[in-house]
């Protein structure tokens, strides 16, 4: 879906943002982008669908150069983009207008547009506010509509930026399961930068960017096995995993690459259980 | 927050339901008619018409009044000036000041403040009946020929949806600073004039920085939603009902008998 080789990015005169970046993200797969403030992952993301150019290197998205200016609006429409903050990406002043921009701008025929815009609506289940001002809505419900509209350019891949960054833990909730239905009824391949390592950890696939490069890139548990490291660079690592590393420092014999707290608590019951006997 | 945008009153009236071109195109010739208007029969005719119409929209009188208010002094000002310098059959005179009012200057005087008010309230009931948005999506469709002539109409139009759909966003974030400012202890009801400028800087300068910052992202959010400057088409397209003919209709015969009153009758 997505190619980059060497890809290298800088603002002009300043140093490398991005440096000899090598990736391949598949058709159909959940990657999450990890990686502190500073650390390149809002670059990456935007040079994945030409709203940045690379200052080296190349990217290909489905085998079209991002550089290429004849292809920028097949690549802009394939590689769709959700942003941080809700407000600052709703142009509309009504919900459904808003949905309909992308394909507007596209020169989409009137009623192939309002097919989409109905479809996307019901696909985020947004489709009573149709009529409504998005000032109107709830965080969440904003950024569901941000992906609505992006859903309307019809794209074979999402990337969002830090989406639930600026929402409460319901919103946040809400935009997963939404992004996660996306790709398993709907195939589309997600791109999601973060910070939350809940979130990270729901991939099926975590890159892990500092500096400018990838220093971990492979399935969460790969991932969050490497505890010191990540706290090193500063991320935190999910509650679950930090415990078993701290038991396996002490001595405990519990697998390295525990994530989630239900398997947690079955390692744990397990040793425990193994004690008393 | 609610805040109001523009002063559309909401309704179900016929003429809310015309599409916004045949609106803005009657009210331009509506406005033009008023301009013709010379005689005494004219105005009547032009007030019942105008009377009539805001009784069909349902739109509440005190709401029309509002309307005149920001205008007021503008009214009593050309009044005032046609009063005294009409010439012609002196009505009564201050010699102190010089100043004579004729039989002609009370009759242009209360002849312009007619013709003033039936300005306004036309153009009042055109956006008390029409929804922003649909105002400046009529005003670009009406606009569209001068593309040939490289007016950028679309954009214009992009440019005051934008601006109408920031409204509330900035006015969320006008008072959060405001808020925020007098929790540091400014003041802005105190003082006077110049104090209470001076203590709005505070408040203007983060609400400008926010803005374009806004205005960056949002552009961005665009270009990644292949917003490109080129053709673009409409969900929604206005059609022409029969409504709209028919209003039209009545619109032209209204017009004919006000013409031939202006012209054929002698008072």
């Amino acid at each position: 879906m997505i190619r980059t080789e060497r890809l290298t990015f800088a603002y002009a005169g300043d140093a490398d943002i991005l440096h000899e970046i090598n990736l391949k993200i598949e058709k159909g797969s959940f990657t999450a982008v990890l990686g502190r403030n500073g650390s390149g992952k809002s670059t990456l993301a935007r040079l994945f669908n030409a709203i940045l150019l690379p200052s080296g290197g190349v990217v290909y998205v489905k085998g079209m150069n991002t550089r290429d200016e004849s292809h920028i609006l097949d690549i802009r429409s394939d590689v769709g983009m959700v942003f941080q903050n809700p407000d600052n990406q709703i142009v509309a002043a009504v919900v459904e207008d808003e949905i309909a921009f992308a394909p507007e701008n596209l020169g989409v025929e009137p009623r192939e547009i309002r097919r989409r815009v109905d479809e996307c609506l019901r696909t985020v289940g947004m489709e009573e506010y149709a009529k409504s001002s998005p000032s109107d809505l709830s965080g969440g419900q904003k950024q569901k509509i941000a992906v609505a509209s992006v859903l309307a350019m019809e794209p074979e891949c999402i990337v969002l930026d830090e989406p639930t960054a600026m929402l409460d833990p319901k919103g946040r909730a809400e935009i997963m399961e939404t992004i996660k239905m996306l790709r398993r009824e709907k195939g589309i391949t997600i791109i999601l930068i973060t910070h939350y390592m809940d979130e990270a950890v729901q991939a099926d696939r975590t890159i892990v960017t500092d500096g400018g490069k990838i220093i971990f890139d492979g399935t969460p548990k790969e991932v969050f096995k490497n505890v010191e490291r990540l706290k090193e660079i500063g991320l935190d690592v999910p509650q679950a995993a930090e415990l078993a590393y701290e038991l396996r420092k002490s001595g405990v014999d519990i697998p390295p690459d525990i994530l989630d707290v239900d398997e947690c608590v079955a390692c744990l019951t397990g040793l425990l259980g193994g004690l008393h006997d | 927050m609610n805040i109001l945008i523009g002063q559309y009153f909401s309704g179900k009236s016929p003429v809310h339901r015309l599409d916004p071109r045949i609106k803005i195109i009657l009210t331009i010739v509506y406005l033009m008619l008023v301009f013709t208007a010379d005689k005494a029969v004219s105005y009547i005719i032009l007030t019942v018409y105008t009377i009539t119409l805001v009784i069909i929209c349902g739109i509440p009188i005190r709401l029309m009044l509002r309307s005149i208010r920001p205008m007021l002094w503008i009214f009593f000002f050309t009044a005032v000036v046609n009063l005294f310098t009409v010439p012609g059959n002196t009505f009564f005179s201050i010699p102190f000041f010089k100043l004579t009012v004729t039989y002609e200057g009370i009759a242009a005087a209360v002849s312009i403040s007619i013709r003033l008010l039936l300005l306004v309230e036309g153009a009042s009931l055109l956006t008390l009946t029409t929804k922003p948005l649909a105002l400046t999506d009529g005003i670009e469709r009406l606009l569209s020929p001068l593309r040939k002539i490289k007016v950028p109409t679309q954009e214009i139009a992009m440019m005051m949806t934008i601006a109408i759909r920031f409204i509330p966003t900035l006015a969320e974030e006008a008072d959060k600073i405001c808020k925020a400012q007098l929790a540091r202890g400014a003041s802005f009801e105190s003082g006077n004039i110049i104090n209470r400028a001076k203590v709005a800087i505070p408040l203007i300068i983060p609400l400008l920085i926010g803005a374009f910052r806004r205005a960056d992202a949002l552009a961005m959010a665009m270009d990644a939603r292949c917003y490109n400057g080129g053709k673009r088409t409409k969900m929604h397209e206005m059609k022409i009902t029969e409504l709209d003919i028919e209003a039209s209709a009545v619109f032209a015969v209204c017009a004919a008998i006000l013409l031939i009153a202006e012209f054929a009758i002698e008072f």
